[in-house]
């Protein structure tokens, strides 16, 4: 995967600032992905389509507070395809993982920068930053969640195993 | 390096060998649970899942259905959820689904009817699924997607938790159980302190500990932020499960040199019972110090998963015995089970009860999360047995709730205020 960063480095991004709760009354991705991010950056929307990025690096404990499926969702449909932070919330972590947005743990995130072209590689667990021309290792993601998120998220990845025992 | 109990049951749980603490596994559970609240969800899930396929859940006789947090059905809307469940546990044959009257609250529950063993991978769609590592299984609580993935799959994936150890040491002084420990413990840690680890509780206190107060104390794991809570198998185990049944069960414990990510130890020799003030279970405080803050209760709520067990109903009605309830004062007792009640009817403890002014409660959570069987107004307070005093917990947004043990609450309720059995 290959794509440019969008960076907030500030700690705990909760649930609130990535889908504001005033939103939840629909659960069109649609409509939820136009209001993504909108109070940590109100036109995150535009600067996400100037730069054309597709990953979001955020700061430490990012995804805290409600346990929504929708924050993850949210991202996910506005086109972010993968998240990289520090540390991420328990919950936020397993929701990303199960509606199929891949999420990494890493430090250094100082090193990615808004607007730098970064590449991911999560079978050996690398990742490039192209315009630094830097390379970093981080933990190698086990077949099973990357065929999750190939597969869009934990009901499609049940449904194909289904299909194939049967 | 060795392994922990954690590690060891989910390492047994599923194809790959080498992991440890911070690797993800695909692993296969023993047992899955859901409940009128997060049952409907996992069904919609898992119907989606098998839609077009003539398959059915995994394993019929592995699966959990317990209608018993707004049950007996308050409301239409409840009435309506626990349908749901019903006629999902008809369609799938469901072995272990509990009708109403049949139903406990499902953590006093589950064990009571041996489902949930030593060694097992147990997953629940309720967050004090945590409660059965009591019996040295790995349990935990997980969200409905993945429990209605796992009635189709019998999977589950997991980051291996990284183990924290907390050793208690001493000799207990009377009136102090389990629920003040866990209480004592999520005070000097945080409710934070523990997450996302696996929370092993040991030392000598344990080893004595009954397994009401082991239950208590696994309960409220989740309380410090904890993934599971887990105290290794041993004679008092083993006494408990042999009086539930006939079992087998592989019983696991952690090597001595498994790696913990904290170690710590609690002299109790001078503990005292605790009380948590509102609104987070971490603010903990000794009663002697609560009892002088002549804290006046308008509810005393004796029951839950926490606390519903036969054991703290036999302290609670030691306390309540030929004594009567303030008349300021709503003293509501829940039997965790329908044997639990039957039990404690047997020994007189119900009669005791209504003797002191107390209400007697079909087992059900009613309270405990603000559902139904004694919701407070705003301006009121409660003492309760339960787990959690969050803002609104119980009630009004205005009311507010302080956690501690049945022998307390019964106390205060007598007193009016938040006291002791001791000052009585």
């Amino acid at each position: 995967m290959k794509g440019i960063v969008i960076k907030y480095d500030q700690r705990n991004i909760n649930t609130d600032l990535i889908i504001p709760a005033r939103y939840l009354v629909k659960s069109d991705p649609t409509f939820l992905a136009e209001h993504c991010m909108e109070d940590l950056d109100p036109v995150f929307k535009q600067r996400k389509k100037e730069l054309g990025a597709s990953i979001l690096v955020g700061g430490s404990n990012f995804g805290s507070g409600s346990s929504r499926e929708q924050a993850p969702l949210a991202l996910k449909t506005a086109g972010i395809e993968c998240v990289i932070a520090p540390s991420f919330a328990r919950i936020f972590f397993r929701n990303s993982i199960n509606i199929g947005l891949p999420i990494i743990e890493f430090n250094k995130i100082k090193d990615l920068n808004t607007g730098d072209e970064i590449e991911l590689n999560f079978e050996q667990g690398i990742i490039k930053n192209l315009t630094l021309n830097k390379k970093f290792k981080v933990k190698k993601m086990p077949a099973f969640l990357q065929e999750i998120i190939s597969l869009d998220g934990l009901v499609n990845f049940a449904r194909n195993k289904i299909v194939k025992i049967k | 390096m060795g392994s922990t109990i954690t590690e060891k049951i989910l390492r047994d749980h599923c194809d790959e060998k080498n992991v440890s603490a911070g690797d993800f596994v695909l692993a296969n559970v023993d047992k899955c649970l859901a409940n009128d609240i997060t049952a409907p969800i996992s069904i919609e899930v898992f119907e989606s899942i098998i839609e077009g396929m003539d398959r059915s859940v995994f394993d019929t006789d592995k699966i959990v259905l317990t209608p018993d947090h707004f049950a007996p059905n308050k409301d239409v809307a409840s009435a309506e959820q626990c349908k749901i469940l019903r006629e999902f546990a008809w369609k799938y044959k469901i072995r272990n689904y509990f009708e109403q009257g049949r139903v406990g609250i499902e953590h006093c529950l589950v064990p009571e009817q041996g489902l949930a063993l030593p060694g097992e991978v147990f997953i629940g769609a309720d967050s004090h699924t945590c409660t059965y590592g009591a019996l040295g299984a790995f349990s935990t609580g997980v969200g409905s997607t993945d429990l209605g993935v796992a009635m189709a799959l019998g999977q589950c994936w997991f980051k291996i938790p990284e183990s924290i150890k907390f050793v208690y040491s001493g000799k207990l002084n009377d009136f102090v159980s389990g629920k003040d420990l866990i209480l004592y413990t999520i005070g000097q840690v945080g409710v934070d302190g523990a997450t996302y680890k696996a929370i092993e509780f040991t030392g000598g206190i344990i080893d004595n500990l009954s397994m009401a107060g082991r239950f208590t104390m696994c309960n409220m794991a989740i309380e410090a932020g904890g993934k599971n809570g887990i105290i290794a198998p041993d004679k008092v185990t083993n006494a408990f499960l042999k009086s539930k049944g006939d079992f087998s069960y592989k019983e696991y414990k952690s090597d001595k040199d498994a790696d913990y990510s904290n170690v710590i130890e609690f002299d109790c020799d001078e503990l005292e019972p605790q009380v948590a003030l509102p609104h987070l279970p971490e603010n903990a405080k000794p009663i002697s110090e609560v009892d002088g803050m002549k804290v006046e209760i308008d509810q005393s709520v004796i029951g839950s998963c926490t606390n519903g067990r036969l054991e703290d109903l036999r302290i609670a009605a030691k306390i309540l015995k030929n004594r009567k309830v303030n008349p300021n004062v709503r003293c509501i007792v829940i039997p965790g089970t329908p044997i639990i009640y039957l039990d404690a009817l047997k020994e007189g403890l119900i009669q005791t009860f209504l003797e002191a002014g107390a209400i007697v409660s079909t087992p059900t959570c009613g309270p405990c999360l603000g559902g139904f069987m004694g919701i407070l107004a705003a301006g009121e307070r409660a003492i309760s047995t339960t787990n959690r005093n969050f803002v609104g917990r119980m009630g009004h947004v205005e009311s507010e709730v302080y956690l501690a043990s049945p022998a307390l609450a019964a106390a205060s309720a007598v007193k009016g205020y938040i006291t002791s059995p001791e000052y009585l």
